[in-house]
């Protein structure tokens, strides 16, 4: 830097703007200020979530500006929204984070009254929300799936991909890509011991934890929204991943392709839910009802490509995805599924205490 | 009586220091000596002693100091070489240097990531050559070396400013009386470019032992450096008072790792400037 | 005649290394495919997808906004504590130095992170945290820089002026500002370089929906590559470079030389 530093500058008359420039600096510093206008909705979701234009779109035809914030991991998401320092309007999140905001009083019932087009969803998915929202008073689903196994054809024999030990087999060392988020990972080997997924055993975590350290040297990456791109580009034989990732992945690679292994898996539901914070509460019902339309709901489908609860959606895509079992898991892989539950404190600091003893083991 | 008029001048700035610099700094120590319900504790500091984050904290030193030996190993020859040249030359010649350190950080490791790759360039250009492929993504190696990449300019600078201020005529009179080309630099040129090399060190280590984003993105997820532990600590277990109990720790450490650096540096300061 | 050849190999090597990364962006930016090694012909796609997307324009209208305003305040506020610091005695002197160096000392992680728990406490995140913030890391570069040029300074022509009736705001326009002004430029240079690379502050200071370059490209990384960053390098780049010129071999700095 120094060259450039210590040059000096004869442009003394420019010098002397520069308090005329602070002023203005001022007026900006203290416009930004804490100011809350009505017009504006503050939502946080997911990485790779929702279709970047429905956000202009929504913007162009109510004036609503939307800020827009994007988290990784339910835990991530918790973190953000607890710290207070930014009041959220509309949260999209896990069911089982879902249920334990609810249980901690931090979600508000929604007017469904303000959201005429939520006849739209199929009410089997809120059936299946009643597990985390037995009234269906608070949350609305959004997109569903499960986790499975994304390989590729060329470099995994495919009739060991039905189960989930094919990720400790050590022909596979340094092609595995692995779920970086620490409810997800878990799943792998609480399935493969036989254990529930919403486990507090100490000794059944514990085990979990030694199969997953054990599994460590042969882990190419932990990742979460980027394995799909890993994937495509073959830097990895297989990785654990979400099913409309595994989706999305298929359409670009034909050498893709995607199981839910015979121990059984997670069924997640992501729904959307107004915090207690929330400041535009008809704003976010607003951008809800604009979510379940037909062409909106269809626009971010062709984003993230999971399984959308949008029946008028779903029938007007090609039969071909509308019967992909990756993009729609049938029934039988459903059932064969797990719903994640919240855990209680202990459990919760125990489970990341693991995760992080994972994460530095050699 | 100006003289205390002049002094006021630097009330402002007072102020903001208390604001900003100290009010929080207090506030990491309130969170790191108490627990979520607020009563004293000091398990927050003593956790560091925990396997894991002490393991994260010797990985991070051992990656910081690695980065730093290998800053340094290639920037005092480079600025012998750079002071060796000719006035317009030199100068157009630290302008290329400085260049890269304009593009943003986060830009350059991302260059990184994807010269690395599984399939990136540099395999490629090795894979034809018939030479074994580079498989250092996702492990420490490409974390030291991306910190090289991004730390180097502030290794070069200082050592370069250091020595470019040696008078000519100071290495002629050693000549002059005797001295060979090693005792020279030995004797002159290494003792008069402490001051530089020393403020690069620790301009280098501290931004290499406290760093989060490199090993983030550049460690798959498997290299847990004490800076994320703590980013960890603040961003996804909503333990505000562990992460402030580790960053007081981290805090001690940088302190005492420049206090050792400065007493054998004599005067270090920022060279930069 | 050896030695020579071996500093040439050993800078070309060095400038490589450090020019490497950045050469294979911009071809890349250049680049008709989604792929990172074949060659799928020439397009502007990139550059076209780079200008259509807002996020990536706020982004980077952010950082020229926060960097800029960062670092005028900073200016502002670092000259006037260097002249009042250089007004007090040696104790007062050496407290006040002090306390500066604590944002430079402290890593990044700790500053951001000590400002986040501060903001969370009395107000709420957004721009203007981030402002605070960058304002705060920057000061310290402004006050040492100005500091030196201020004790170099010329106390006794001041002083004569004052003698003979000029008022003190004359009399510091008229002899100490010329004398300090280098240095004030180079400290809001540095506060503003600073400022535009600054990653991890933003990062914990940031409130909902702003995003620096830095924080946009770390958030965008997560997510995957995309051919439109590559694009976003070279252009950086090119900024980078015409700045960088324009400041070591345009007019101002031909006329230092002379």
């Amino acid at each position: 830097m120094p060259a450039v530093l210590r040059k000096e500058n004869n442009t003394m008359k420019k010098s002397l703007c520069l308090p005329i420039l602070f002023l203005a600096a001022f007026a900006i510093l203290s416009g930004c200020g804490a100011k809350d206008s009505p017009d504006t909705l503050t939502v946080l979701n997911y990485g790779k979530y929702l279709e970047p234009e429905v956000l202009e779109q929504f913007e162009e035809e109510t004036g609503i500006k939307v800020e827009y914030e994007e988290y990784v991991t339910p835990e991530n998401m918790y973190t953000k929204y607890r710290a207070g320092a930014i009041d959220y309007d509309l949260i999209c999140t896990s069911d089982y984070m879902v249920e334990k905001l609810i249980q901690e009083g931090q979600v508000q019932e929604l007017d469904f009254g303000n959201i005429p087009l939520s006849k739209n969803l199929d009410p089997v998915y809120f059936e299946f929300s009643k597990s985390f929202d037995p009234e269906n008073k608070y949350s609305l689903p959004y997109f569903f799936g499960t986790v499975g196994i994304l390989y590729n054809k060329e470099m995994v024999e495919e009739s060991e991909v039905d189960s989930w030990s094919i990720l400790w087999d050590e022909a596979y060392s340094g092609q595995i890509i692995m779920a970086d988020s620490v409810r997800d990972s878990f799943m792998v080997p609480l399935k493969i011991l036989g254990y529930s997924l919403n486990t507090t055993d100490e000794g059944e975590l514990k085990e979990a934890q030694e199969m997953l350290i054990r599994q460590k040297p042969l882990v190419y990456s932990y990742l979460v929204d980027e394995a799909q791109d890993e994937m495509i580009a073959e830097n990895a034989a297989m990785a654990v991943v979400y099913s409309g990732e595994a989706g999305y992945a298929l359409e670009f690679n034909e050498n893709l392709a995607f199981s839910v292994p015979k121990e059984g898996s997670n069924m997640w539901i992501d729904s959307w839910f107004v915090p207690k914070t929330a400041k535009h509460k008809e704003n976010a019902e607003k951008f809800l009802d604009f979510l379940c339309r037909e062409d909106i709901s269809m626009m971010n489908f062709d984003y993230v490509y999971y399984a959308t609860p949008n029946t008028k959606t779903k029938e007007a895509l090609d039969p071909e995805i509308q019967e992909s079992p990756t993009i729609f898991p049938p029934n039988e892989i459903l059932e064969n599924c797990e719903v994640l539950k919240p855990l209680d404190d202990i459990s919760n600091t125990n489970l990341s205490i693991l995760w992080k003893e994972i994460k530095a083991a050699d | 009586m100006h003289n205390l008029k002049r002094q006021i001048l630097a009330g402002p700035y007072l102020l903001w220091i208390a604001g900003f610099v100290l009010l929080p700094v207090g506030l990491i120590l309130y969170y790191a000596l108490t627990t979520t319900s607020g009563q004293f504790t000091v398990f927050n500091i003593t956790s560091i002693t925990a396997s894991v984050h002490w393991k994260a904290l010797v990985l991070s030193l051992e990656l910081a100091l690695l980065c730093t030996v290998f800053c340094l190993a290639l920037s005092y020859p480079l600025a012998m070489v750079l002071n060796g040249m000719k006035g317009k030359k030199s100068s157009l010649v630290v302008f290329i240097f400085i260049l890269p350190m304009w593009m943003n950080f986060m830009l350059r490791i991302l260059a990184w990531k994807m010269l690395l790759s599984n399939h990136g360039v540099i395999n490629t250009i090795l894979d034809m050559l018939g030479l074994p492929g580079l498989d250092i993504l996702n492990t420490p190696s490409a974390v030291v070396f991306c910190m090289v990449y991004d730390f180097l300019p502030f290794m070069v600078l200082p050592i370069y400013n250091a020595m470019s201020r040696i008078e000519k005529d100071v290495i002629e009179a050693a000549r002059d009386l005797g001295a060979g080309g090693f005792t020279v630099f030995f004797k002159v040129i290494l003792p008069l470019t402490m001051p530089g090399v020393v403020s690069g060190i620790i301009m280098v280590f501290v931004p290499a032992l406290t760093s989060f984003a490199i090993s983030d993105l550049l460690g798959g997820g498997k290299v847990l450096l004490i800076g994320n532990v703590i980013e960890q600590a603040f961003m996804q277990e909503y333990n505000w008072n562990l992460g402030s109990g580790l960053s007081l720790v981290l805090m001690v450490f940088v302190i005492a790792s420049m206090a050792l650096m400065n007493s054998h540096g004599e005067e270090g300061g920022t060279g930069i400037c | 005649m050896l030695k020579r050849s071996a500093e040439r190999i050993y800078m070309f090597l060095i400038f490589l290394f450090l020019y490497l990364p950045i050469i294979v962006l911009v071809i890349l930016s250049f680049n008709d495919s989604k792929s990172k090694v074949q060659w799928g012909g020439f397009t502007l796609r990139w550059y076209q997808r780079l200008f259509s997307s807002s996020s990536m324009m706020e982004a980077f209208g952010t950082t020229i906004l926060v960097s800029l305003v960062s670092a005028l305040v900073a200016t502002l506020l670092g000259t006037l504590a260097a002249l009042g610091i250089d007004a007090m005695k040696k104790r007062g002197q050496a407290i006040m130095l002090g306390v500066t160096d604590i944002p430079l000392l402290n890593a990044d992680i700790v500053t951001g992170i000590s400002m986040m728990l501060l903001f969370v406490r009395f107000t709420r995140l957004g721009l203007s945290t981030v402002l605070i913030a960058h304002i705060t890391f920057n000061i310290p570069y402004v006050i040492l820089n100005v500091l030196p040029k201020l004790k170099q300074s010329n106390r006794t022509t001041y002083e004569a002026a004052l003698d003979l009736g000029a008022t003190p705001l004359y009399a510091f326009y008229k002899i100490i500002w010329p004398q300090i002004r280098p240095g004030v430029f180079s400290g809001f240079l540095m506060a503003m370089t600073m400022s535009l690379d600054d990653f991890s502050v933003t990062y914990f200071t940031k409130g909902a929906g702003i995003n620096t370059l830095s924080t946009m490209i770390y958030t965008e990384m997560r997510k995957g590559i995309r051919p439109e960053m590559y694009a976003l390098s070279t252009i950086l780049f090119l900024i980078a470079l015409v700045l960088l010129l324009f400041m070591n071999f345009g007019p101002s700095a031909r006329q230092k030389e002379e």
